[in-house]
């Protein structure tokens, strides 16, 4: 069992698919959105995982020589990308609230069959 | 040299990207104040701003030279390092210098297409995309690139959203589920490079990247980062969201983004195929930009077939779009002197060629209100200037000799000769009759058909014609005087196959 061992990155993987799958199979424009943020959360818990050290503590001086830290960077990096997420849901769903006054419905398919008879 | 000025011209990398960040907030306070026609001259001079630092920098990096810049004074690699080279230095000037170009076209075209309580609004998410675009083009920080990415990303999306018809709201909503998918992916793919070096900056991963380079994890890297670019960049099949994009976002948004937005990409692909994992080992013999060539040719045929059965100006010019990224990405896929400066230059012409194509197409929009070819009739006697405008743009599309287009297409056949690739000198020379096709088309109906009844002369207003005229006469310039685009794109092309690494 010792491909288990690094779960989080197994974890990883699944949520990103997961994310993935729901943005591509859905047709529902909120919920493609909800994928997305799915995909974007894995992301996060994927550069968690990679700064963690077995052992580590948090990254604040302790003055014990011997103390084993956690490195910070990746940590520091995802709040930026959380910005960055919830940005981008925030403008997705301003627009799907555009989409359904301008149209009547938030379904993809919907919304595809109306472009094509204009 | 004063040495206030002096201190300043030292902070240029940092200014290029800071002052139309700052100019941003400002913006949008004057849609508070309900100063809304100020909101124009701000955005432009700021814009006009950029240009001449990004000018500056381009001198200053002539002849090989790289400036690196600490932000906040730490050293690299644990402060962001901002790197410039030529081939930045050249995006640089690229970005400022359209949209310098497209702001001051757009003046009347925006008055007519977005509701003038949202101007502000407009300006500052114009000048956030260009200060993503630019910091893109300036960092040397895995990290930032992304941030900087976002940021442009994000008010693209913003931008094509303003289109005064409701087909913009799912081109916009379209392209921004694709674009952080392809953010995202690139997102990955600097963790995993990150996971292995331990550094985010770029020159440093060059060198750390060395001693891991045949890892699985390297090679996942590699991947991720292709795709999600290719997603930014619209290399097909990857395209999906462009054309909409493209044919229902405001007249002036085209123009600027047709103009720069994919080629940013592209430099970011550029900088990590070449610098960071050209070191790395390649895969069954091939440079990592190899993979690109089955697929840029792939882009070149469909994006010019699709370009021929279009009834929409726009439309048309966006599928072309693709096909042209497919030249840029093929040029680049040869690894070789050639076709890198082929690549480069190509993404130098095609900015000022489409800039120029899509300007003429909001000009017609402008004053015919629709860019379905049906409409377009006789144009050549309606808008004599505008339609010879679009001619010039459209024979350096096809690669004309004498214009923009043809330098690009002589380096890519010259390159595949080079390498022995006779068939795609000869799949190069095909693409550009579909080229002729297409635009040939547009050329009928501007010049052969007789105009509708009733329909009167009566050309875009004097300084959007003006700025019309001035990228068609670009297009014209860059295809004698070839000693800005050729020369910088020679450049470039050195460096990144020494690895970036002077």
């Amino acid at each position: 069992m010792a491909w288990l061992a690094p779960y989080n990155y197994w974890i990883f993987v699944f949520l990103m698919m997961i994310g993935l799958y729901t943005v591509v199979a859905r047709g529902n424009l909120v919920k493609k959105v909800i994928g997305l943020n799915v995909f974007q959360a894995s992301v996060i818990l994927f550069y968690v995982s990679m700064g963690k050290i077995n052992g580590g503590t948090a990254p604040i001086l302790t003055g014990d020589p011997d103390t084993v830290y956690s490195n910070p960077l990746p940590h520091v990096l995802m709040l930026t990308a959380i910005v960055v997420g919830v940005a981008t849901t925030a403008l997705a769903l301003a627009l799907v609230v555009r989409i359904n006054d301008a149209y009547g419905t938030v379904e993809e398919d919907e919304v595809q069959e109306m472009d094509r008879a204009s | 040299m004063n040495p206030l000025l002096a201190n300043i011209v030292g902070h240029f990398p940092i200014l290029q990207v800071v002052v139309p960040l700052v100019s941003a907030p400002l913006l949008s306070l004057l849609a508070f104040l309900r100063i809304r026609g100020l909101a124009w001259i701000v955005a432009t001079l700021v814009s006009l701003i950029t240009t001449v630092i990004a000018a500056s920098l381009l001198a200053s990096v002539w002849g090989g030279k790289v400036i690196s810049y600490e932000v906040g004074g730490w050293a690299a690699p644990w402060g962001i390092e901002y790197r410039i080279d030529t081939l930045g230095a050249l995006l640089l000037l690229i970005v400022a210098s359209i949209s310098t170009v497209t702001l001051v076209y757009g003046r009347s075209s925006v008055l007519q297409e977005i509701p003038e309580d949202r101007h502000p609004l407009f300006y500052t998410a114009w000048m956030l995309c260009v200060a993503g675009l630019l910091g893109m083009a300036v960092t040397g920080d895995a990290f930032n690139v992304f941030v900087f990415l976002e940021i442009s990303s994000l008010s693209s999306y913003v931008l094509i959203a303003a289109g005064k018809r409701r087909e913009s709201l799912t081109a916009a909503y379209r392209y921004l589920i694709l674009g952080t998918i392809g953010a995202t992916f690139f997102l990955i793919g600097v963790g995993l490079v990150y996971m292995m070096t331990g550094t985010l900056n770029i020159a440093d991963m060059a060198e750390k990247i060395v001693a891991v380079r045949d890892t699985r994890a390297i090679k996942a890297a590699a991947a991720f980062l292709t795709v999600g670019l290719a997603l930014k960049f619209a290399l097909f099949p990857l395209h999906l969201w462009l054309p909409g994009a493209y044919t229902f976002a405001p007249s002036t948004v085209s123009a600027f983004l047709a103009a720069t937005a994919t080629k940013v990409s592209i430099y970011v692909l550029l900088r990590f195929d070449f610098i960071i994992f050209g070191q790395a080992t390649p895969v069954a013999g091939l440079h990592f930009s190899q993979f690109l060539m089955p697929l840029s040719l792939a882009a070149i045929f469909a994006g010019s077939i699709a370009a021929v059965f279009q009834t929409n100006l726009k439309r048309l010019l966006a599928y072309s779009s693709v096909a042209q990224i497919g030249y840029i990405v093929l040029g680049i896929s040869f690894a070789n002197e050639d076709g890198l400066t082929g690549g480069i230059v190509h993404m130098f012409n095609h900015a000022a060629t489409k800039g120029a194509l899509f300007m003429a197409v909001g000009a017609m929009v402008y004053r015919l209100g629709s860019a379905e070819l049906h409409d377009l009739r006789g144009l050549g006697r309606r808008m004599p200037l505008t339609a010879f405008s679009f001619f010039l743009g459209g024979i350096s599309l096809i690669g004309v000799p004498f214009t923009a287009g043809f330098i690009s297409k002589w380096y890519l056949i010259s390159a595949a000769l080079d390498d022995g690739n006779w068939p795609i000198a000869v799949l190069l020379l095909l693409s550009s009759l579909i080229a002729v096709i297409y635009i040939w088309r547009v050329i009928e109906v501007f010049y052969f058909t007789p105009p509708p009844d009733g329909a009167k002369t009566r050309e875009a207003p004097a300084v959007m014609l003006a700025m019309v005229v001035l990228m068609a006469a670009a297009t014209v310039y860059f295809g004698l005087d070839t000693r800005l685009s050729v020369g910088a794109a020679n450049e470039a092309a050195r460096i990144l196959l020494s690895g970036g690494l002077l």
